[in-house]
């Protein structure tokens, strides 16, 4: 701040001239961002909640749909069932994801980097992946359907343990990050003062991690009540707000009914959301500039257990991922196992074939371009520049809120308000345009988040050198900002491209007859009860964002050697 | 209102998306129709090729999903409808669209030949059919003796207690078949016994699958010992080596008809009267023969391999109008008794 300040007083009168240039177009670029935050999210969401009130004829109803849903006992219970799955799923999840995320952070064992690649799987493949192997692990003939004792994987079991596949990588992230901190000086003072072991772990390890898993109980939380392949696919007779809402616009075209579910599976995410922010902000710096990072020492039977507990999760994961695999090139389970690469040949299957998986690639690459430099620009005009506070304030708030929008509610809300009469942009519907809106703004905040983070890491000093250089805004960006960040910048444009390429719940109100997409074919072949061809979609699915992911590993790599020396002494 | 002032924010918005997508080269050369249908995944491909052969300057873009949702959604969209043509979907549905006006009346060439069931009854043609599909019992040959379930005969053996969760049926509210079935229920034991009937058999039923698919594919891979679906699916399956035996129920069978007509409205009249011309030649029913045994093509005699023998024997008594008519009423008190145990959707 200090050298901001000299930086400033330094300006020359010509300078100013330059930062008054660079001022405007700063307020111009926040009016953007927040313009473009308003047009994708929030006019959108409002249009959803005033559809909510209205009846089929668009006439003004006050709360007449909403005394409809909760005076039937069949749309209510969904939300009991949501609500119960998601904690549930917590539950299982959070332990398991904090000893993994422990073992990778805190003990010596061997192989974590495969321990690690291992676990990240589910996040490269749809939900509805484990959903399926699931089927052919535990349905009524699958090979392991003895271990159920007569039970049914179809219903709320199905659900929770698909999820907790699903989620598993989610809450492992955050937890790495919360665990790979810590004041070595804590555990020595602790260990001085003859504390067991257990003890240490309740009073230094577990609160040091606090907010990591209060954070990862929520993400979770949020995943599993919003997401509706899984419960599509292996729900049975188990009604959630998910497939409700789906229900209703798609099989029934009530919209203003799905409006209502649509606004109901918000209330849980907003507060989720909420909370979580409000208990973050009560963090403070654990690590002072003092603190000795925590380097573990081997203790092999320490070590050992936490190997074969990682083997074993580790080894569950791959497993999953590899029932799918197997399912895709059976010709007939369980009565024809012959090998065969038909049920990839998914013209026979649906209408779109390949084409539909094209359609998905060329949705992930606009998203992850545009995606990022829309993210990135955002973040580097509300970090890096000063003044305007007000603008900047609401285009913070505008930035973190999609994350509290479940995607099918955000693609409910495009339909209304993308295909009002009266709207001019109303063109892009039934493109693949609204889709990339669509998956841009769904996955804006992780990705604001990240830009925002390696932009702080930056010292300010470099706009306020550049600033008494005269050196443009903008050419300081591209000059250095960019190159410095370009490591944070294909982390953002490698999520946006898995998550394009993996979502259902975003796009599957928004696709039409040209548009369709690889995972929304994966429903729909599995609604004709073509499973092995809805298993070979979400592998090649998988084998695209594996493939995108592996080189975005050797890509940093080379870019850390080239470009990124600096950061090295 | 808050209407205009977004208006003009939006406009200046609409420059910027505008130059963010560059929209397609546009393919002037060929009409594209947009055609709504219900037929099975695996027909499109074929029955799109063979038209578009026969009419090169016209294209086809498949709207398809399963009846209910396909007839759910043109009427939602009736004002304002997207759809230029229907070909293949329950005549049931078609004949409802009919009196509500929805539909452009043409009686397509050579429209007169066909038997005269499978076209509408008033002049010019509403709609014309193609085939007629029937609902079967697919019983899986191998999972029923293993857990002891006899092969049922007929719909009063589907009551019995030991099918106990091992029946799959599709939810008529999505399904064309499911509600066919449901209808045929009615006609057969009268209206009293038929929902009577629906109270014992959904004590057996796994699940209400969203398309009709589904039950007989479920019970060819042994997922469900029986499934309420359609013949062709049965047969195909069976075919496919799923160890399936395709039942005709004693009773008699619920039955519709797939029909192409034209919507009002459509920018694209000759194009769509090019497609009705198209599904009424004697090629386009030979087509329908190869996956149908009823088709309205006289004297044409086709036998799909592993087809039920003597459908036509078997068919229910429909009037396929009061079919479309009874659809809203129908599918309200099911949906009242039954949806709790439906598949999501």
């Amino acid at each position: 701040m200090t050298a901001f300040a000299t930086g400033d007083a330094a300006v020359t009168p010509l300078a100013r001239r330059r930062l008054d240039r660079d001022d405007v177009l700063m307020r111009l670029g926040i009016c953007l961002l927040i313009a473009w935050l308003c047009i994708a999210m929030a006019l959108p969401l409002w249009a959803l909640l005033s559809k909510s009130f209205q009846n089929q004829n668009g006439e003004f109803i006050g709360l007449a749909n909403y005394i409809r849903y909760f005076s039937t006992p069949a749309l209510f219970i969904s939300v009991w069932n949501s609500v119960m799955i998601a904690v549930v799923s917590t539950a299982f999840v959070l332990p398991l994801a904090f000893v993994y995320a422990y073992a990778l952070t805190r003990s010596c064992m061997r192989w974590k980097g495969l321990f690690q690649a291992l676990a990240l799987i589910p996040i490269l493949a749809p939900s509805l992946l484990p959903a399926i192997s699931l089927i052919y692990l535990f349905g009524n003939q699958g090979f392991l359907k003895e271990l159920l004792f007569g039970g049914q994987i179809y219903g709320a079991g199905g659900i929770i343990l698909a999820q907790v596949f699903y989620c598993f990588p989610h809450a492992l992230i955050i937890l790495v990050a919360a665990l790979s901190m810590a004041d070595a000086r804590l555990y020595e003072a602790a260990s001085a003062l003859g504390a067991s072991k257990m003890r240490v772990f309740f009073t230094v390890t577990l609160p040091g991690a606090k907010y990591g898993v209060i954070s990862a109980g929520f993400v979770i939380f949020t995943l599993v009540i919003t997401d509706f392949g899984i419960a599509k696919v292996i729900g049975g007779r188990f009604n959630v707000l998910a497939t409700d809402i789906y229900k209703q616009v798609i099989g029934q075209q009530n919209f203003e009914m799905g409006a209502v579910v649509g606004f109901i599976l918000l209330i849980p995410a907003v507060i989720a959301f909420t909370a979580d922010r409000i208990i973050q902000r009560r963090q403070v710096a654990l690590l002072s500039a003092r603190a000795v990072p925590l380097e573990p020492k081997p203790v092999p039977r320490r070590d050992w257990a936490m190997f074969a507990f990682c083997a074993a999760v580790g080894g569950l994961i791959f497993g999953i991922l590899a029932v799918s695999a197997w399912a895709s090139v059976i010709t007939r389970w369980p009565y024809n196992l012959t090998l065969t690469l038909n049920n990839y040949a998914f013209g026979d299957f649906d209408t779109d074939g390949w084409g539909a998986y094209w359609n998905s690639l060329s949705l992930a690459i606009w998203t992850a371009v545009l995606g990022t430099g829309i993210v990135f620009v955002g973040a580097y005009l509300l970090e890096k520049t000063r003044g305007f506070a007000l603008g900047r304030a609401l285009a913070q708030l505008l930035a973190i809120m999609p994350m509290a929008v479940p995607g099918l509610v955000l693609g409910l809300a495009y339909i209304f308000f993308f295909n009002a009469p009266w709207n001019p942009l109303g063109f892009i519907y039934g493109t693949l345009a609204i889709m990339v809106v669509n998956s841009m703004t769904h996955f804006y905040t992780v990705c604001h988040l990240t830009a925002a983070t390696a932009l702080k890491q930056m010292d300010p000093e470099f706009e306020a050198v550049s600033a008494s250089l005269k050196v443009s805004l903008l050419r300081t960006l591209v000059r250095v900002t960019v190159p410095v960040c370009l490591p944070s910048i294909l982390d953002i444009s490698i999520y946006l491209f898995v998550n394009a390429m993996t979502t259902v719940s975003a796009v599957i109100f928004l696709y039409s007859t040209n548009t369709k997409l690889a995972a929304v074919t994966i429903v729909n072949m599995d609604e004709s009860g073509f499973t092995a061809a809805a298993a070979a979609m979400a592998m090649t699915i998988v084998f695209t964002s594996t493939a995108v992911k592996i080189a975005h590993v050797l890509l940093t790599r080379r870019l850390e050697r080239t470009t990124q020396a600096w950061r090295r002494r | 209102m808050l209407k205009p002032t977004l208006r003009c924010l939006l406009m200046g918005a609409v420059a910027v998306v505008a130059a963010a997508f560059v929209a397609g080269p546009a393919n002037a050369q060929k009409t594209k129709l947009t055609v709504y249908t219900a037929l099975e995944p695996d027909q499109l491909g074929p029955y799109k090729t063979a038209f578009e052969a026969a009419t090169p300057d016209v294209e086809i873009n498949w709207v398809r999903d399963s009846t209910g949702v396909v007839t759910a959604r043109f009427l939602a969209e009736k004002d304002n409808p997207r759809a230029d043509v229907i070909w293949g979907l329950g005549a049931s549905s078609v004949a409802l669209f009919d009196s509500m006006g929805l539909l452009t009346p043409y009686s397509p060439k050579g429209s007169d030949k066909l038997k005269p069931a499978f076209v509408s009854a008033r002049q010019p043609v509403a709609w014309t059919g193609m085939d007629a599909w029937l609902a079967v019992i697919c019983y899986n040959t191998v999972e029923g003796p293993k857990n002891k379930m006899p092969k049922p005969a007929s719909w009063a053996d589907l009551t019995n207690p030991v099918y106990k969760n091992a029946i799959v049926m599709p939810n008529p509210a999505s399904s064309g078949t499911g509600y066919q079935q449901v209808y045929a229920w009615i006609q057969l034991f009268g209206e009293k016994a038929a929902w009577e009937y629906m109270d014992k058999l959904h004590q057996n039923i796994g699940v209400y699958t969203h398309s009709g698919s589904a039950p007989c594919v479920q019970a060819g891979k042994g997922e469900r010992v029986i499934g309420i679906g359609f013949d062709m699916r049965g047969a195909k399956e069976k075919t496919g080596g799923a160890p399936l035996d395709v039942v005709l129920a004693k009773e008699g069978a619920g039955w519709d008809m797939e029909a192409t007509a034209i919507v009002k409205g459509t920018k694209n009249l000759a194009a769509a009267q090019k497609l009705a011309d198209f599904a009424v030649t004697q090629k386009a029913y030979e087509m329908y023969g190869k996956w149908y045994a009823i088709t309205g093509w006289p004297g044409l005699i086709t036998a799909p391999p592993n087809y039920p023998p003597s459908a036509d024997a078997a068919m229910v008594k429909i009037d396929v109008v009061k079919m479309g008519v009874d659809r809203e009423k129908i599918l309200a008190e099911w949906i009242k008794r039954y949806d709790s145990k439906s598949a999501p959707k």
